[in-house]
C-alpha cells in the first residue's frame, strides 16, 4: 500500500550538545508525504530541541536534516517558507480579531490579496466560525483557539506542519474535532508532525516515534510497536520503555 | 513586501489597541518637548546674590545698577554683616556675593586699577561659573564703556572665589544626584520587580496561601536591597573620596543616617510601584518611566528647580530625591549639621510613611 | 462534619463579562479523594482558588473544615497545603532549600514532619543539592507535593498537578495520592486528563463553568445511556468517514486504537445492518463489538447532551 512516497522529512544522526550535555543523540528517521508522525517522550527527552531543528529554529550539532527539500544547515530560513507551526503556548495574537489573524499569517506566508480573501472565507465557513469572524481571539474558547490556530498554521499548503502538543487542555470532544481536521489536511498531501502527551493520540498516527534521553528508542506503527512488546495499548509499550530512562531520574 | 505590509498593518492594530503604551508613546515626547523648551533651562535667572558695597561711589554704583537691572541676579539689600551673609551661603539663601572695596572709583582712577571680589557658591558648579560669567560679562561691559572715553585702559580685576569647590569640580555636582540615582534604581525598580516576580511565578499564591503574614513577605524582600544599597552608597563613597579627590565634608555618621532614610523611603516607593504592577515588565516601565523620569528632572540634579515655571517648582516637592539631593549637598559638600537638614528630613520621613501606608492598604491578600 | 463544603458559588470576571463558575454546589467528605475533570476554561482553577480563600465569590458560600473562606481565611491559610497549576518552586533554589523555606514558612521544620514525606522526598534526597529549576518535570511535581505537606494539611488543594508530565510520572503521582488518601488526608485535585478520573473516589464532570455530572466513576460510567460500541478496521480513517455517513449512529468518533459508536436504535438487528452498510462501502475486516464507557466516553455524551446531541459541539 505504501508505495515510494516523497521523503519529506530525513535525518541521519541529528545531534544537538549544549556543552556537555547531549539534547538529541543521533536520531535517524524519514517522513514521508502525507504522514501522520507521532513524536512521543517525556518532558526533557528532546522532543522539542528536536523540532526546533526540523524548524530551522536552532542548528544542529552535528548529524544531516533536511526538511521540504532543504538542508536545515545551509537554508533554515527557506524552511520556514515551507512549514506551518503551531504549539500549545502560542498560536495566535490574542488582540487581534479572527479574521485579522487569519489575514496577518496568510499575507506573512506570501499568498496574494485575492488569496487571502479566499482563503478568508473558506477558513471561517469550514470552522463554524462565521458569527465571530470579526470577535477578538481572546474572547473565543480554548477549543476553538486551537482549531482556528491550526488552520492558519496550513493556510498556505505547507508540505510540513509541525504541532507541538495541539491539544493540551482542551476538551475530549474538541479534541476529536481536532484530529479530524488533521486526517484531512493528511489526504491533502500535508505531512504532520506532532508531539503529544496523550497516549490515544498516538493510535492516530501512522508511525509513531519514542524518544528516551535524547534518542529514539523505538519508531513504527502503532499496531507493530504494541506486537513487539506484547502489550494492547501505548501507554504500556510506554511503560516498558521509560523504565530503562536514566535521564527523567525516576 | 507583501508580507513587510502585513506585518505593518498588523503592528498598528495592536499599537492602537494598547491604550497605555499609547499614552506614553505619545505622552513622553510632549512631555519632554514641553520640559526641555519651556521650563528646564541652564540659564539662571534670578538668583539672589548680595553686594557688599564699601566704596559706595560713583563707579560701584554704576556696576551695581547695571547688575540690578538684569534679570540674572536679585539683590537682596537686607544682609550686611560678614557673619550673615556666610551663613546665608550656608543655608543656600544667597549664590553669590560680590564685594567692592572702600576706593575702587579712586584706585580705578589714579592707579587704572582696581579689584572686585566675587565669592560663587560652587556646590553646582555649573551655577557657580555661570554666575561668575554673568557678573564678568557686565564688569567687562562696565569696563569697555568707560575705555571709550579715556586715554589711558582701565582694568577691573575679579578676584573669585568659588565657595565649596574651589577647583569646580563636576564631581561634587554629580556625586550627590549619582547615590540619589542609584539608591532609587535599586530600591524602587529592583524591589517592585523582585514582589511583582513572585505573583508571575505563581510562588506568590503559595505564600498567600499559609501562615506567613504578607507584611512580612514583604519586609523580606526590602531587606537585601536595603543592605545593597548601602553597600552601593560605601563604594560611592570610596570612589569620590579616593579617586575623584571629594573630600566629604560633614559627618559621615549623619550621611549614613540620612541615606538609610532615603532608602527607605525608595524601598516604601518600590512596595507602592509592586502593588500596582502586574507584571515585571509593567513594574520596570512604571519604575522606570513614572520614578526615574521625574527624578532627573525635578530633583534639581541636572536642572536648577528655580528656574522652573510654577507648576514644575511644587510638583519637585513631591519627589523624594528633591530632598535628598539638597540633604546630602549640605551634608557632603557644605559639611553641615543636622540643624540644616531637619526640615527636608521630617518631609522624607513623612514621605515614607505615606508610601508605606499606602502600600500595605493596597497589598492584596487576595489575588483580585 | 464535610471536609469541603460549597454552596451555590458563583464567580465572575471582568465585571461580570466572563462568568468563570456557575452555581456549583458540593460537598467532599474528610479523608477523600476528589477529582475535578475538565478541559481549560471548565472553573477548576477558579474553584481552587475560592477554597484556598484567594479569590472571593460573587455569590455562595464554601467552607474548609468547618471554617468560613470569607470570614475566617485565616485559619483556612494554615491547615490546607496547595499546589496551584504552575509548579511554584523557587527555581534558584535547590531541593532542599525549596523544602526549608516552605517549612518555615508554615512553622515547622522539616525534621519535624520529616516521615510525612518520606515516601516521595525518599525519590528526590539524591538530588537535594540540585536546583529546582535544573529538575524533570516528574521531579519537580514531586518536589512541589512535598512542600504542600510539609506541615501536616488537613486538605490538599492539587490544581492540575499531573499536566504537561509524562505519563509514568503520573501513574506514580497518583499511587502517592493514593497512600496520602490512605494516612486520612482530604485530597481535592483537578485534571484535563480523563483517564486518570478512575482513580478518584468520587468525580466531578465539569464544563463552562457549570457541573456537568458528579458521582463516583463506576456510577457515572454506569449511567451512560445507550451502548457503547468499540470499531476497527485497518482504514480508521476511511471507517470513520463512512461511518458518518450512516443515518443510525448517534455518535462516534475515534478513541485510540478503536472508533466508538452509538447507536440510535441499538439491538442485534441494528449492528448487522450497520456492519452491512459499512460493507458496501468496501469495508472489510471489521471488528464491532460492545465496550464499557470510559470517563472521557461519559464526558462527550454530557456534551453532546447540552447542544441537543449535535456531536463535536463547541464550549
Amino acid at each position: 500500500m505504501e508505495t515510494k512516497k516523497e521523503v519529506v522529512i530525513r535525518t541521519k544522526d541529528l545531534t544537538k550538545r549544549f556543552g556537555d550535555f547531549v539534547a538529541v543523540d543521533k536520531i535517524t528517521f524519514d517522513v514521508h508525504k502525507g504522514e501522520i508522525f507521532g513524536f512521543l517522550g517525556a518532558n526533557g527527552a528532546g522532543k522539542t530541541t528536536a523540532m526546533r531543528m526540523l524548524c530551522g529554529l536552532s542548528r544542529p550539532t552535528s548529524g544531516e536534516a533536511m526538511v521540504a527539500g532543504v538542508d536545515v544547515y545551509h537554508k533554515p530560513e527557506e524552511i520556514k517558507r515551507n512549514i506551518g507551526y503551531m504549539s500549545q503556548k502560542f498560536s495566535l495574537y490574542e488582540d487581534l480579531t479572527v479574521l485579522e489573524n487569519i489575514k496577518f499569517y496568510a499575507g506573512i506566508y506570501g499568498l496574494t490579496d485575492k488569496q487571502i480573501k479566499d482563503k478568508s472565507e473558506e477558513l471561517v465557513e469550514k470552522l463554524g466560525l462565521q458569527n465571530q469572524a470579526k470577535v477578538l481571539v481572546s474572547l473565543l474558547p480554548l477549543g476553538w483557539r486551537q482549531k482556528l490556530a491550526f488552520s492558519v498554521a496550513i493556510v498556505h499548503q505547507p508540505k510540513v506542519v509541525f504541532l507541538d502538543e495541539p491539544t493540551g487542555g482542551v476538551d475530549p470532544s474538541t479534541r476529536k474535532q481536532f484530529w479530524d481536521m488533521i486526517y484531512d489536511a493528511s489526504e491533502q498531501g500535508i505531512t504532520i508532525f506532532v508531539t503529544t502527551h496523550y497516549l490515544d493520540e498516538a493510535e492516530y498516527c501512522d508511525r509513531i516515534c519514542i524518544m528516551v534521553d535524547g534518542s529514539i528508542k523505538a519508531l513504527d506503527t502503532p499496531y507493530l510497536l504494541k506486537q513487539k512488546y506484547g502489550v494492547d495499548n501505548i501507554t504500556d509499550v510506554f511503560y516498558q520503555l521509560a523504565r530503562t530512562a536514566k535521564r527523567s531520574d525516576n | 513586501m507583501k508580507q513587510f505590509f502585513a506585518f505593518v498593518t498588523k503592528e498598528f492594530s495592536h499599537v492602537f489597541r494598547d491604550r497605555k503604551t499609547l499614552l506614553m508613546l505619545f505622552g513622553v515626547p510632549i512631555v519632554q518637548i514641553v520640559l526641555f523648551g519651556f521650563a528646564l533651562t541652564n540659564e539662571i535667572k534670578n538668583s539672589n546674590i548680595v553686594i557688599v558695597d564699601n566704596a559706595k561711589d560713583l563707579a560701584s554704583q554704576q556696576i551695581i545698577t547695571k547688575i540690578a537691572s538684569t534679570d540674572y541676579f536679585k539683590i537682596r539689600k537686607d544682609l550686611m554683616s560678614a557673619s550673615q551673609i556666610d551663613a546665608a551661603f550656608k543655608s543656600g539663601d544667597i549664590k553669590m556675593a560680590i564685594v567692592f572695596p572702600e576706593n575702587f572709583y579712586t584706585d580705578l582712577l589714579h592707579t587704572n586699577k582696581a579689584q572686585i571680589q566675587v565669592i560663587a557658591d560652587a556646590s553646582d558648579p555649573n551655577t557657580g561659573t555661570t554666575l561668575t560669567n554673568y557678573v564678568t560679562g557686565i564688569i567687562a561691559a562696565y569696563q569697555a564703556q568707560l575705555n571709550a572715553t579715556i586715554p589711558i585702559p582701565e582694568q577691573i580685576n575679579i578676584s573669585t572665589r568659588m565657595l565649596y569647590n574651589p577647583d569646580l569640580k563636576g564631581a561634587p555636582n554629580f556625586v550627590p544626584g549619582v547615590i540619589a540615582m542609584v539608591m532609587l534604581l535599586i530600591c524602587v525598580m529592583m524591589t517592585s520587580i523582585s514582589i511583582v516576580r513572585e505573583k508571575e511565578l505563581g510562588t506568590m499564591e503559595v505564600l498567600l496561601v499559609s501562615p506567613f503574614k504578607p507584611l512580612y513577605v514583604i519586609l523580606a524582600k526590602a531587606v537585601p536591597y536595603l543592605v545593597l544599597s548601602l553597600i552601593n552608597l560605601t563604594v560611592i563613597l570610596l570612589l569620590s573620596v579616593f579617586a575623584l579627590d571629594l573630600p566629604i565634608k560633614g559627618s559621615i555618621l549623619l550621611l549614613y543616617a540620612v541615606s538609610t532614610m532615603y532608602i527607605i523611603t525608595s524601598l516604601s516607593l518600590g512596595l507602592l510601584v509592586s502593588t500596582g504592577a502586574k507584571s515585571q515588565y509593567g513594574a520596570m516601565t512604571l519604575s522606570l518611566v513614572g520614578m526615574m523620569l521625574p527624578t532627573m528632572m525635578l530633583s534639581g540634579y541636572i536642572f536648577p528647580i528655580e528656574n522652573m515655571p510654577l507648576v514644575l517648582r511644587i510638583l519637585s516637592n513631591v519627589v523624594p530625591a528633591k530632598w535628598f539631593y539638597l540633604i546630602i549637598k549640605d551634608v557632603m559638600l557644605k559639611g553641615l549639621g543636622f540643624s540644616y537638614i531637619w526640615k527636608e528630613t521630617l518631609i522624607l520621613f513623612g514621605m515614607t510613611v505615606f508610601f508605606l501606608t499606602l502600600s500595605l492598604r493596597n497589598f492584596k491578600t487576595r489575588l483580585e | 462534619m464535610n471536609a469541603i463544603t460549597v454552596d451555590h458559588i458563583t464567580k465572575t470576571y471582568n465585571k461580570g463579562a466572563t462568568l468563570a463558575v456557575d452555581d456549583i454546589s458540593f460537598s467532599i467528605g474528610a479523608g477523600e479523594l476528589f477529582g475535578l475533570i475538565g478541559p481549560d476554561g471548565a472553573g477548576k482553577t477558579t474553584i481552587f482558588r475560592i477554597l484556598t480563600t484567594l479569590l472571593l465569590a460573587d455569590k455562595g458560600t464554601a467552607t474548609v473544615v468547618g471554617n468560613d473562606v470569607v470570614k475566617d481565611f485565616h485559619r483556612i491559610r494554615g491547615i490546607v497545603g496547595y499546589m496551584p497549576g504552575k509548579f511554584s518552586l523557587y527555581q534558584d533554589l535547590t531541593v532542599e532549600e525549596n523544602l526549608n523555606f516552605f517549612a518555615t514558612v508554615f512553622g515547622t521544620t522539616v525534621k519535624e514532619n520529616y516521615d510525612q514525606i518520606k515516601d516521595i522526598y525518599g525519590m528526590l534526597e539524591p538530588f537535594k543539592d540540585r536546583r529546582a529549576g535544573k529538575l524533570s518535570g516528574g521531579m519537580k511535581q514531586k518536589l512541589a507535593l512535598c512542600c504542600a505537606l510539609i506541615h501536616k494539611p488537613e486538605v490538599l488543594f492539587l490544581d492540575e498537578p499531573t499536566t504537561g508530565v509524562d505519563v509514568v510520572s503520573r501513574k506514580e503521582f497518583w499511587e502517592m495520592l493514593k497512600r496520602l488518601k490512605a494516612q486520612g488526608i482530604t485530597i481535592m485535585v483537578s485534571t484535563s486528563y480523563m483517564d486518570e478520573a478512575t482513580l478518584c473516589d468520587r468525580i466531578a464532570l465539569m464544563l463552562g463553568g457549570k457541573i456537568l455530572s458528579m458521582d463516583t466513576p463506576p456510577n457515572i460510567i454506569k449511567a451512560y445511556p445507550e451502548k457503547l460500541y468499540a470499531i476497527k478496521s485497518p482504514n480508521m480513517h476511511k471507517l470513520l468517514k463512512d461511518l458518518r455517513t450512516n443515518e443510525d449512529i448517534l455518535n462516534c468518533y475515534a478513541a485510540g486504537e478503536y472508533i466508538h459508536l452509538s447507536l440510535k436504535n441499538s439491538g442485534k438487528q441494528n449492528e448487522d445492518l450497520l456492519l452491512k452498510h459499512l460493507q458496501d462501502k468496501g469495508e472489510t475486516d471489521l471488528i464491532l463489538k460492545e465496550t464499557i464507557p470510559t470517563v472521557e466516553d461519559c464526558f462527550i455524551r454530557l456534551l453532546g447532551k447540552q447542544d441537543g446531541n449535535k456531536e463535536g459541539s463547541s464550549n
